[in-house]
């Protein structure tokens, strides 16, 4: 009966979807020696994920998503430098944090346009960035936050050098978080906020509290980003300042930019095409990486995505395409 | 049985020296058919932000049944069933016509924070949605997302979302701007099917839809109530043809 219904229909798994999750779970033990980078991408997918559900799916643009990155990071670093080291309790931490300062930092981006949050996201992102270099007795200033150990995972499981447990830690969270946000855009949540995203107008006058929708959001968005930045700061054993730099805030957008917003897969593609491109370029040229990554969003952006991934459209006439 | 729904008491909205509102006090009765005319200028959309809670008034009350309502958020008035639709389209580009009227009978009915269950996993709203695709003759473009959607379509669904959110009072802007000879007739048809027991508050300057929709007229002229009445009072009017109808005649004579 609800099976004929196509709006319960979108919500369905695809069959190729728990296909490449289970792909993405066996890449750590295919590929070994690069488990490290696998780990890393897992992080910065799910960091991108959270940012789709505020900038794809609401149509909030932040330009200091970072902040709560960082700040999930530092949270769960400093738990484990002086209250536990275990990593699951940690975690937890790094998520509290960062819903938290989310909520907070909710409160600044209700009002005003597109230029009043980029501006006040980036604002804040850049205070909490000079508090974590200047509380140096807590933080650990310029040279990071060091000397921090995690426990085994579940009490088993050590992380091991190649960082393959790292990397099946992060994907499961990865995957966790990516299963609740799929529920999410597709409840009647998800599509009271793509009705803000469209037309905030309409959205308040068919009686949508906006303003609560866009809290709710970007408290959760930040949560999950505050999820990723514990787990950068328990794989790596190490919190330092770039977590909280423009660069971090700035590369995120240019993933979801790459893979596509308002899709939750987009943000997960984006990361791993930018992550893999900053890898293979890095290692031909390691000084100038910045350049190619630059000339391939402009043409990414300027020829459009669709394009670019069809080659045979390229000599056809527009009309015709 | 005639009970007033909507009510405004002494309603002024001054923007710095220039009342656009002043003093009006409105009946509006249950089931009423009920047009507001005036010439540009004469303070009409003025009085529908007022009434919507996009403004709030200098001074006077607005009751809906009985209730002050004047303080209340927009959205709040919204579930009390004060309800809108605008002269120009605002729609919900990205969404189809069917996910538009789920997610809008959805908020409507309560679910609009419920996060762990697909929309269209509920059968009253799917009832309830497939009920509106066909009653504004949207069931053919149910699955074609709204910018793609001809113009007579998109006034349709501009007015089915206002009517899913189940409204007391409907305050139609204009429905009939700017839509081609062709799409008008279904879309008057549509307008003159509205359920009876909903209350409509028609904005309109077409002259022929409003004498053959409204059995009450209200003149607006300077944000202030001029004159009501039947239409054919308000038709036979010597101070409504001086300064509206007649200013139309003495233009062209």
């Amino acid at each position: 009966m609800t099976a004929s219904n196509p709006l319960a229909a979108q919500a369905r798994w695809r069959p190729w979807e728990p296909v490449l999750w289970l792909a993405a779970l066996a890449t750590p033990w295919l590929f070994k020696e690069h488990a490290l980078i696998i780990n890393e991408v897992a992080i910065v997918a799910l960091f991108a994920v959270s940012l789709d559900l505020i900038l794809g799916y609401t149509g909030i643009v932040s330009l200091g998503h970072a902040a709560f990155l960082g700040f999930g990071a530092y949270s769960a670093a400093l738990f484990a430098k002086h209250v536990m080291p275990d990593p699951l309790v940690g975690l937890l931490v790094g998520t509290v944090a960062g819903t938290l300062l989310g909520a907070l930092f909710s409160l600044t981006i209700l009002r005003g346009t597109d230029l009043t949050r980029i501006m006040v996201t980036l604002g804040l992102t850049l205070i909490l960035f000079e508090l974590a270099n200047k509380l140096d007795w807590l933080t650990g200033g310029a040279d990071g936050l060091q000397g921090v150990t995690i426990g085994p995972l579940l009490g088993r499981f050590e992380f091991d050098l190649y960082g393959q447990v790292a990397a099946w830690y992060s994907l499961v969270v990865l995957l966790l978080c990516f299963v609740l946000a799929r529920r999410l855009v597709h409840s009647p949540f998800g599509a009271t906020l793509k009705a803000v995203r469209d037309n905030r107008l309409r959205a308040m006058a068919i009686g949508i509290p906006v303003l609560s929708r866009l809290s709710v959001v970007y408290t959760l968005a930040a949560g999950m980003a505050g999820a990723a930045g514990a787990l950068l700061a328990q794989t790596t054993g190490f919190a330092s300042l770039d977590v909280f730099s423009i660069e971090r805030s700035a590369d995120v957008v240019m993933m979801l930019v790459i893979g596509g917003v308002g899709w939750l897969y987009g943000g997960v593609a984006g990361a791993v095409v930018f992550k893999l491109l900053h890898d293979v370029v890095a290692g031909i040229t390691p000084q100038y990486w910045n350049f190619w990554v630059g000339l391939f969003l402009v043409v990414l952006v300027l020829v459009g995505r669709e394009r670019l991934l069809k080659p045979w459209t390229w000599f056809s006439r527009k009309g015709a395409a | 049985m005639n009970t007033t729904v909507l009510k405004t008491e002494g309603l002024v909205k001054r923007f710095g020296g220039i009342a656009a509102t002043q003093n009006v006090s409105l009946n509006v009765q249950q089931g009423a058919r009920h047009a507001l005319i005036g010439p540009n200028g004469a303070g009409k959309t003025t009085l529908i932000n007022l009434l919507t809670g996009v403004l709030e008034p200098s001074a006077g009350r607005i009751l809906l049944d009985g209730d002050d309502i004047t303080t209340l958020a927009p959205h709040q008035r919204v579930r009390r069933g004060m309800v809108r639709t605008f002269q120009i389209n605002q729609l919900f580009n990205s969404l189809t016509p069917q996910e538009t009227l789920a997610m809008v009978v959805a908020q409507h009915l309560g679910l609009g924070g419920r996060w762990w269950q697909p929309l269209g996993r509920q059968p009253a709203v799917n009832e309830r949605c497939d009920q509106l695709l066909e009653q504004f003759h949207l069931g053919d473009v149910r699955h074609v997302r709204t910018e793609h959607l001809a113009y007579g379509k998109r006034r349709l669904l501009e007015i089915a979302i206002a009517l899913a959110c189940e409204p007391r009072v409907l305050l139609l802007d204009e429905p009939v701007a700017g839509v081609p000879a062709g799409e008008r007739e279904e879309l008057l048809r549509t307008v003159a099917a509205l359920p009876a027991d909903v209350s409509v508050l028609l904005i309109e300057h077409d002259m022929d839809l409003v004498f053959e929709f409204a059995r009450f007229i209200t003149v607006l002229v300077n944000g202030a109530v001029l004159v009501e009445g039947t239409p054919e009072a308000i038709a036979n009017d010597p101070q409504v043809k001086a300064v509206y109808l007649g200013h139309g005649e003495a233009i062209h004579g």
